[in-house]
């Protein structure tokens, strides 16, 4: 029997996991795979974050794949193991001194929150919003009277503040820009979400540029750029993430913001893969799971022999917070080329639009009402010509009936 | 004065308020101002029938938009005031002026006892002869051919004629539509006895879909194809001779003008437009059918020659003797439900009262029989002329009564600028805001409606049948006859109008009917003479004359018996054949005028009705289908049309029933229903000799593409008006409005409409800017309010979808549904084709697709469209058809 191609995966998080679950039902038994995680446990739903933290689901919920389901994959699963370096030449990763070789190796490293360059960032009582262990300190916060301060007005920021608002806390969101969720949102869905927002009891401060962090020995207030102080007893730095690269970059990969992958997700070694918030293709970094996921997937079917390549992915988010239904695909801006059908409906907190340009629909953003995210995705995703049902667009899917049938005009 | 029905579960036996069938009907009031409605089983006009337009009767009470108090110089008056101010300026003008500059306009829809009284008093007391009625412009032509050839204003005739004749022939006449119960009764007997049933129309309407022989003549030469037809009868030994010798005169006369005009099928044929093989047709079915009954309406009466044309027709029914007896003679089918009972009082110019004309013997017995102060002793002027003496400055002051003459006047706006002139104008209505009323009156009095009076009402047969009130007199309305017999005795001539009821008015007119007559004038209703309240309110239908002592006339004439001096009848030499106006370069276009088959009139009453509104929602002009594609219209486009006297925008209808080079539009629109659609402007005003009524049907036109960039509708709980400059028509929809629109400028300046279209609602919003499209749904503490739609004018907005949602208020859970165009749930109705039960086009065409009804009966059968008055049937047939194509 010749032996098995040695696969190792550096990375345990949720494109991890999807890619090891693909690569079961593609290439069954084809690889001898090695997992190695830095967390201690194995890979759970980071994206559900929120809603543990909002209450609307539990820990059991956030669970992805207990360990005996690697083991019945026969994967071998290092946990609470930080790989250290990879020698490309040698076809080796060295984890924590131990030395694993490997055929093919696939960087699912995801990305670190980036933390202001201010001062007091440092101090106990500032944090992202990244772990399980997050969620449970701003979880002890509930019945305190506690004050937080979220920074920053993204999708992450405003589901840290909803949660914590939620949780009965004094909760401020600082947001640098003039409006929520700007590359998500235009001005008109972000005053709707602040509404939403300020309705749910979150304060918000835009444009408010923060100056430090101050406090001795734990956080206790933050200073604006304008002299303005609030106080805080905890604060939550949400204002994005940085790509994982160290070990790639040590390793002489090509890095650009992530570690750059062609569209058969490979980097410029080959034999070595990077997929998820990691990678960089064609330019692109995506700070979402989803892209992550359709790496994954191809990812593993092309290791179990198919020849797909990736070409990107359409970024859609969708804000979690109960009550405010928000998606966002494609390109929203105001400025953004081409033709706008708007739907909005302020009394029931509807706001619906959609980008057309050459007869293609190009974004999507819904406020109040997501119903039909999934079909415009889609749209957007293999630009299929929509004009032939423009003026249905925003109302669903043209019914075939309706499509045979065309009513007689006015009269 | 008038009793109501206490008991309010039982029906009242009243008569429908529409055309002149004079239908039989039964209104249970439902006792909070409602009212459901049935045709009269024991009616012998209609035997339970109605069409839609009498069916949907219970839509059209409500009372929005009614006038129910006094106006004096715009401003609300107490009855006293305004009584007073009409008779001191009626006399007031008739001090200063004379009797000639005083003039009353009267309507085809007050009661005969209204009528009479105002007929009494100008002539009788006032002493001005010029009162004149909108029935100059729907039958005068077949009051002066009655005339002329009968020596009185006489139906030969009655509807069981049509049951039992072996040809009908109908002459300018879309009974289909506008007499639905009639066509029903030809039709069955088509049905039942295989009648031919003979259409002659310069349009194919759907009475002409019907027809077994189509004969589309040239406008204005029907005397062309009745000339032919007598020459041909004489040719071919058809007469019948005995007749002609003993109860006629001037056949000479009339045979050797007859041929001038006329003399061989190649002539007829070539005059008509007609196919030689038709006209034989035509000529040889006639000869050899005993039982012809000649039908005829507005397509013969609307004519400056139509005196002429009514003459040309009786001509071939005196030649053959075929008059007066079961299933034979000519036959008037009335437009206005008493025009007849109009015509019996004397309430038209020409005209004295109760059948008798200006000579010096019937001048000094009515001024007896009145007692009157100030006969008036000459004919007065007719519609036309009066308008124009209006114009002019000899009259000064003018009572209009029940009707709009700025909508249905020929060159409307001319007499809006004279109305302008009068010293006096007095408008009595029911609504507030018809285009007469609108545009001011110096003293508005509100009239009971239908429903409300009480009184009788002649159809086309000479059957009087009561109008019965039903409910209860509203705000400060009064009966027409109350309020002109009040402003009389105000004037001092109490003693002659001491009315309490309808049926003293009744009884004097039956008295003055049999005055002194002994069988010299044919309207005799001397047996009525004595009938006292509970008679007059128990009143079955009866068909004139009934003399004293003997028994009701259903036909007459078959033993000659006419009213001219020598007894004999007159057969009448036509003038040849040719319309008023020519057509040239600027006016290339025949426009010929009508009705629809849902509305009547300006739509005062069917305009309230969501059923009624949506078959023809729009103002249009039918075009036919070459004619379009060389003008470059399509079906739904607005269009351009004008004449030398005025100019208007509608919607292209294209029909292959309309003849190249002709347009057809219809009469009802009014400033208040719609921008553009009033039609009256466009029409001239040239009137026949004899009749004084003017050529509505053949005016010189040209029609233009006329481009609007936007479409779309306003949908509301209640009317609304749209800025200035823009197209637009109004139609009662279920729930509320429709306001369908046409406009310049873009969506996103109509948008700026919303807030004021719906004043304090939440707006929810559709824009498509780069498509020119924004829509908008209106809610009010959740409850829907409407939409405003609009769009490019080639992707028309549709509204039937919506229209659901306004029709079922309250339950729009998903208020994107609203904006959506599309239904909440289940495929819209489609364009209504049944509006007596309510059926959509859709529903048709999905019985047809499914296998299950291929015929119009079997339709019927399935989705009950077309089984109530059948004026949906030829419709249904052409669906029928198309969809077998498709």
């Amino acid at each position: 029997m010749a032996a098995r191609e040695r696969l190792v995966v550096v990375g345990n998080g949720m494109v991890s996991l999807r890619f090891l679950e693909r690569l079961a039902e593609h290439a069954p038994g084809r690889y001898d795979v090695t997992v190695i995680g830095k967390e201690a446990s194995p890979a759970y739903n980071r994206v559900l974050l929120s809603a543990l933290l909002a209450g609307d689901v539990d820990l059991a919920g956030c669970v992805l794949r207990d360990e005996s389901w690697y083991r019945r994959s026969r994967i071998r699963l290092l946990t609470g193991r930080t790989a250290t370096a990879i020698h490309p030449a040698a076809r080796t990763v060295s984890v924590d001194g131990e030395s694993i070789p490997f055929d093919r190796l696939v960087l699912a490293t995801g990305s670190d929150p980036i933390m202001l360059p201010r001062p007091g960032m440092d101090l106990p009582g500032v944090m992202a919003f990244r772990d399980l262990a997050h969620v449970d300190t701003m979880r002890a916060l509930r019945g305190s009277d506690a004050r937080a301060v979220v920074i920053g007005g993204g999708l992450l920021g405003l589901e840290a503040a909803y949660g914590l608002a939620r949780l009965g806390v004094d909760t401020t969101l600082l947001h640098v820009m003039d409006r929520l969720m700007e590359r998500q949102l235009d001005a008109r869905a972000a005053r709707l979400v602040r509404a939403a927002m300020e309705r749910k009891g979150v304060r918000i401060l835009l444009e408010a540029n923060t100056e430090a962090v101050e406090g001795f020995g734990r956080v206790q207030a933050v200073r604006l750029a304008d002299g303005t102080v609030i106080p805080a007893d905890l604060v939550v730095v949400a204002v994005g993430v940085r790509p994982r690269v160290d070990l790639a970059r040590a390793a002489g990969l090509a890095i650009g913001r992530g570690v750059q992958v062609d569209d058969g997700l490979q980097t410029s070694r080959s034999g070595i893969h990077a997929i998820g918030e990691c990678a960089e293709h064609r330019g692109q970094v995506y700070g979402l799971v989803e892209p992550g996921y359709e790496q994954a997937d191809i990812l593993a079917r092309r290791l179990g022999g198919r020849d797909e390549t990736y070409a990107g992915s359409t970024v859609a988010t969708s804000l979690k917070v109960s009550g405010l239904p928000v998606f966002s695909a494609g390109e929203i801006a105001d400025q953004a080329e081409g033709e706008p059908i708007l739907l909005s409906d302020p009394a029931s907190g509807i706001y619906r639009k959609l980008l057309l340009r050459d007869g293609r629909l190009v974004g999507s953003l819904l406020i109040g009402d997501v119903a039909e995210s999934t079909w415009y995705r889609e749209l957007i995703r293999t630009g299929e010509p929509v004009g032939p049902f423009r003026h249905d667009l925003m109302f669903g899917r043209p019914t075939t009936l309706a499509e045979a049938e065309p009513q007689r005009l006015v009269a | 004065m008038t009793a109501y029905p206490t008991d309010l579960g039982a029906p009242v036996r009243t008569t429908c308020p529409y055309c002149g069938v004079g239908c039989g009907v039964l209104a249970r009031p439902d006792g909070t101002g409602g009212v459901s409605i049935q045709g009269d089983p024991d009616h012998p006009a209609n035997f339970g029938r109605l069409c839609s337009k009498g069916s949907a009767l219970g839509e059209t009470v409500g009372l929005d938009g009614r006038l129910l108090h006094p106006v004096l110089q715009g401003r609300r008056a107490s009855w006293d005031e305004a009584l007073g101010a009409a008779a001191s300026g009626l006399q007031d003008v008739l001090d200063r002026h004379g009797p000639d500059a005083v003039a009353f306009y009267l309507s085809g829809q007050l009661l005969t006892e209204d009528y009479y009284v105002a007929n009494k008093l100008i002539k009788g007391f006032i002493g001005s002869p010029h009162v004149d009625t909108n029935s100059r412009l729907c039958m005068s032509s077949s009051v002066a051919g009655h005339k002329r050839a009968f020596g009185s204003d006489t139906v030969p005739g009655c509807y069981e004629d049509l049951d039992e004749a072996d040809l009908l022939i109908l002459v300018g006449s879309n009974a289909a539509w506008c007499h639905p119960i009639l066509f029903r009764r030809m039709l069955d007997n088509r049905t039942r006895r295989g009648a031919k049933i003979i259409v002659v129309d310069p349009r194919r309407s759907a009475t002409g879909d019907e027809a077994d022989l189509f004969l589309p003549v040239t406008p204005g030469m029907d005397t062309a194809l009745f000339c032919g037809l007598l020459v041909h009868l004489v040719e071919t030994d058809a007469l019948d001779r005995a007749y002609l010798d003993a109860h006629t005169s001037d056949f000479e006369a009339a045979l050797s003008r007859s041929r001038a005009i006329a003399p061989d099928l190649a002539t007829t044929a070539r005059l008509t437009g007609l196919p030689k093989s038709d006209v034989a047709s035509f000529f040889t079915l006639f000869r050899n059918t005993g039982r012809v009954v000649t039908c005829y309406s507005q397509g013969v009466n609307q004519s400056a020659q139509g005196t002429d044309k009514v003459g040309a027709i009786i001509n071939c029914h005196l030649a053959t003797g075929r008059i007066g007896r079961p299933g034979m003679g000519p036959f008037s089918l009335t437009g206005q439900p008493n025009a007849m009972g109009g015509r019996e009082v004397g309430g038209l110019a020409n005209m004295l009262a109760a059948h008798m004309g200006f000579a010096p013997p019937d001048i000094d017995r009515v001024r007896r029989f009145w007692d009157a102060s100030r006969m008036a002793e000459t004919e007065g002027l007719k519609a036309v002329a009066l308008f124009d003496a209006i114009d002019t400055g000899r009259i000064k002051a003018l009572w209009v009564m029940a009707t709009n003459p700025l909508v249905s006047m020929p060159d409307a706006d001319r007499v809006a600028r004279a109305l302008a002139k009068l010293e006096l104008l007095i408008v009595s209505d029911n609504v507030a805001s018809s285009d007469t009323v609108a545009r001011g009156a110096d003293i508005l009095f509100p009239a009971a409606a239908w429903g409300e009076k009480d009184g009788t009402v002649t159809n086309s047969e000479r059957r009087i049948s009561r109008q019965r009130a039903f409910l209860p007199l509203p705000g400060e309305a009064r009966p027409d006859w109350w309020i002109v017999s009040e402003v009389a005795r105000e004037m001092g001539f109490a003693a002659a109008f001491p009315y309490r009821s309808a049926a003293e008015i009744f009884r004097e007119h039956a008295a003055l009917t049999a005055f002194e007559n002994e069988g010299a004038r044919d309207l005799d209703l001397g047996a009525l003479v004595a009938l006292d309240q509970d008679g007059y309110d128990a009143l079955a239908p009866v068909q004139w004359p009934v003399p004293a002592g003997g028994a009701e006339a259903r036909r007459l004439f078959a033993e000659g018996g006419f009213f001219t001096l020598d007894g004999r009848a007159r057969l009448v030499p036509p003038e040849p054949p040719k319309l008023a106006a020519s057509l040239c370069d600027t006016y290339p276009f025949w426009l010929n005028t009508g009705r629809v088959r849902d509305h009547w009139h300006t739509m005062t009453r069917t305009g309230k009705s969501p059923r009624l509104g949506s078959h023809r929602p729009v103002p249009f002009v039918e075009v036919n289908p070459a004619d379009a594609a060389r003008l470059g219209l399509s079906a739904g486009d607005l269009a351009r049309v004008s004449t030398t006297s005025g100019s208007t925008v509608l919607e292209v209808e294209i029909h292959s029933g309309q003849a190249p080079g002709s347009l057809f539009v219809p009469i009802h629109w009014s400033r208040d229903t719609s921008s553009d659609g009033r039609i009256g402007p466009l029409v001239h005003g040239f009137v026949d000799p004899h009749s004084g009524q003017p050529e509505t049907k053949a005016t010189p036109a040209a029609i233009a593409p006329e481009p609007m960039r936007l479409r779309g509708f306003v949908l509301s709980r209640g009317p609304v008006r749209l800025a200035e400059g823009t197209w637009w028509a109004r139609a009662a929809i279920a729930g509320g409005t429709g306001t369908l629109f046409a406009a310049h400028g873009t969506a996103r300046e109509i948008a700026e409409w919303a807030p004021d279209l719906f004043p304090g609602a939440d707006l929810a919003e559709y824009v498509d800017a780069r498509a020119d499209v924004y829509r908008c749904a209106a809610f009010s503490e959740g409850r829907f309010k409407g939409v405003l739609f609009v769009g490019p004018a080639d992707g028309r907005p549709q509204w039937e979808a919506a229209k659901l949602l306004l029709a079922r208020p309250d339950e729009v859970e998903d208020r994107r549904v609203a904006l959506s165009g599309k239904p909440p749930g289940g495929q819209p109705t489609g364009p209504l084709v049944c509006a007596c039960f309510g059926v959509g086009l859709s529903a048709i065409r999905e019985a047809i697709a499914s296998g299950g009804a291929t015929t119009p009966e079997a339709i019927g059968v399935a989705l009950r469209a077309g089984t109530n008055c059948g004026s949906c049937l030829p419709e249904l047939r052409r669906i029928v058809v198309q969809e077998a194509v498709a």
